[in-house]
């Protein structure tokens, strides 16, 4: 389909029509991204694939590694000289990268990773999924650390969250995993992409420019004693507590007056969306909340929400990952319901529809207000 | 507003290219639209499939399971989604290559030899223009003037040769529905 290699080129347009793969591809390289390193996995080749031109075309660095192993590491070495990098792959290439992805953290540096989730466990299939909540936001990798992590649920979320994740990256020196999914890689939407930036050739104090004429700086992840070590996790601890503070984002709809709020993240909140419009129409008092940001979860909103709302329905792709976040946000003030599809397949409008139905009923005759 | 395209036939037919045509016009022309494939692990000969969305408000699901109209190129695909057209839809049939009828009273269909259509215009390989000057004659949604431009504006350079028989491809699938009367 030659239609998707337009981008780029066409730049008088506002809006054009994009693949997701390739909107965070063009997105990466327009907010500054000096080098790329990756390995193919369906469904986010075409952003590797976009850039393997661009990149070249740009003057800047693309290699494809020989493994997610060694693009992972290639990440780690560049990101030690302070430049903006990237890397992207899907499910099973992003448990291959997890050893790097520690180390990454454990020497905190600001680096941007793509994960366009499929099905799983093991080689899974292609389709789109969600499965991977617990391993983004709660291991990803070895050690006490949370990515800053981001759901987008349209191609211009993605593209407005590649360029948030350098910013957020850079900010806290801290790693941003942008958890996208099959549906979100493969779709085409009108969007708009950033202009073009600069690279920054300011270099960071902490980055490993070359030790000519000034005192050495070591990037490292090791510390041999128990009290370094601890201290060193205090300061990630505390980091951490900075960014719950400032970064919980997320979109809501209908929640002035709800009495059952659904929560659901990238395309199944998306979808939920319709469903959620749908209720409204038969006259269900039924909000929506969409996290945007799945680490810091925006439990601060969802707990203020918990003490005005009579239940929630929670929409995955998956058998239940972020539902356990939702209540550990509401304490136990409310039920907490779970509606979710695994193996790839996508939750369609109705049955999310079916799902709020059967959820509502149960509220209302069990806590009349 | 809102309507719902399913496009689907043999790998190779062009239901891709056809659907994202729609979605460049319906884009042009001002509206939300999504356009999303069917990524399985298909290969040329399979049978592929692309759903369109277009609204005149923020979409919510990109996908449907009964669209409004399926424009269906093979047999297996007219076998799919012949039940699954919402009622009052519209499904529209490459009669060229599918000899089977539609059986439901409680939708249109639209029956366009677009294969043959397309060997009339020159090339086989134009016959889903064609349908897709035939959807947009039954169902004007989007004037076939905007796909002209959206031809224009997308096709890569090393296909600009190819303008002149996509536009009689288009002009021969709505001249195919006008003289149907």
């Amino acid at each position: 389909m030659p239609v998707d290699k337009d981008v780029g080129v066409n730049d008088t347009m506002a809006k054009q029509m994009l693949k997701g793969n390739i909107a965070i591809a063009e997105a990466a390289l327009r907010a500054g991204l000096e080098a790329y390193f990756g390995y193919p996995i369906t469904p986010q080749t075409e952003l590797l694939e976009h850039l393997s031109k661009r990149m070249v075309d740009e003057g800047r660095v693309f290699l494809q590694a020989e493994s997610e192993v060694a693009a992972i590491n290639m990440v780690y070495g560049a990101a030690s000289t302070g430049a903006r990098v990237m890397t992207s792959s899907s499910s099973p290439g992003i448990s291959l990268m997890q050893e790097g992805m520690s180390y990454i953290a454990g020497s905190e540096l600001p680096v941007v990773i793509v994960d366009v989730m499929r099905g799983g466990p093991g080689l899974g299939n292609i389709l789109p999924a969600q499965g991977d909540y617990f391993q983004v936001t709660r291991s990803a990798g070895h050690g006490d650390f949370h990515p800053i992590v981001l759901a987008p649920a349209s191609v211009q979320e993605a593209i407005d969250f590649t360029v948030l994740a350098f910013d957020l990256a850079e900010k806290y020196r801290h790693m941003v995993i942008i958890a996208a999914d099959g549906q979100i890689g493969q779709m085409m939407e009108p969007a708009e992409l950033p202009e073009m930036k600069p690279i920054n050739k300011v270099r960071p104090d902490w980055a490993l420019t070359g030790a000519n004429g000034r005192g050495k700086r070591i990037i490292t992840s090791i510390y041999l004693s128990g009290e370094e070590m601890e201290t060193f996790n205090q300061k990630i601890q505390d980091r951490l507590v900075e960014i719950k503070l400032n970064e919980q984002r997320w979109a809501e709809l209908y929640t002035d007056d709800c009495v059952l709020l659904v929560i659901g993240y990238g395309t199944a909140g998306r979808i939920a969306r319709s469903a959620v419009e749908a209720a409204r129409e038969k006259g269900l008092k039924v909000g929506l909340l969409r996290p945007q940001t799945l680490y810091p979860f925006p439990d601060d909103r969802i707990s203020e929400l918990a003490d005005y709302t009579e239940g929630c329905l929670v929409v995955e792709m998956n058998a239940g990952q972020m539902v356990d976040d939702v209540r550990l946000a509401v304490g136990g003030q409310i039920p907490v319901s779970f509606y979710g599809r695994m193996g790839g397949i996508v939750p369609l409008p109705d049955e999310i529809l079916e799902a709020i139905e059967d959820t509502y009923e149960k509220l209302t005759i069990h806590t009349p207000k | 507003m809102q309507e719902e395209f399913v496009f689907s036939g043999f790998g190779g037919q062009g239901v891709m290219f056809l659907g994202q045509l729609l979605a460049y016009a319906a884009m042009d022309e001002g509206l939300e639209v999504t356009w999303i494939p069917s990524y399985g692990p298909e290969m040329r000969g399979g049978t592929a499939h692309c759903t369109v969305v277009i609204a005149d408000q923020p979409i919510g699901s990109p996908i449907v399971r009964n669209p409004k109209t399926a424009v269906v190129f093979n047999l297996p695909s007219f076998e799919k989604y012949e039940s699954l057209v919402k009622p009052d839809g519209l499904i529209a049939i490459n009669s060229a290559l599918i000899e089977d009828k539609c059986t439901r009273t409680d939708i249109n269909a639209l029956e366009v030899p677009a294969t043959s259509l397309a060997e009339e215009v020159g090339s086989v390989r134009v016959a889903n223009i064609v349908m897709l000057g035939a959807l947009l004659t039954a169902l004007p949604v989007i004037p076939i003037e905007r796909v002209k431009a959206a031809l224009e504006g997308h096709l890569p350079k090393h296909r600009r040769n190819l303008l002149e028989i996509n536009f009689s491809a288009l002009a021969r699938g709505a001249e195919y529905v006008n003289a149907m009367g």
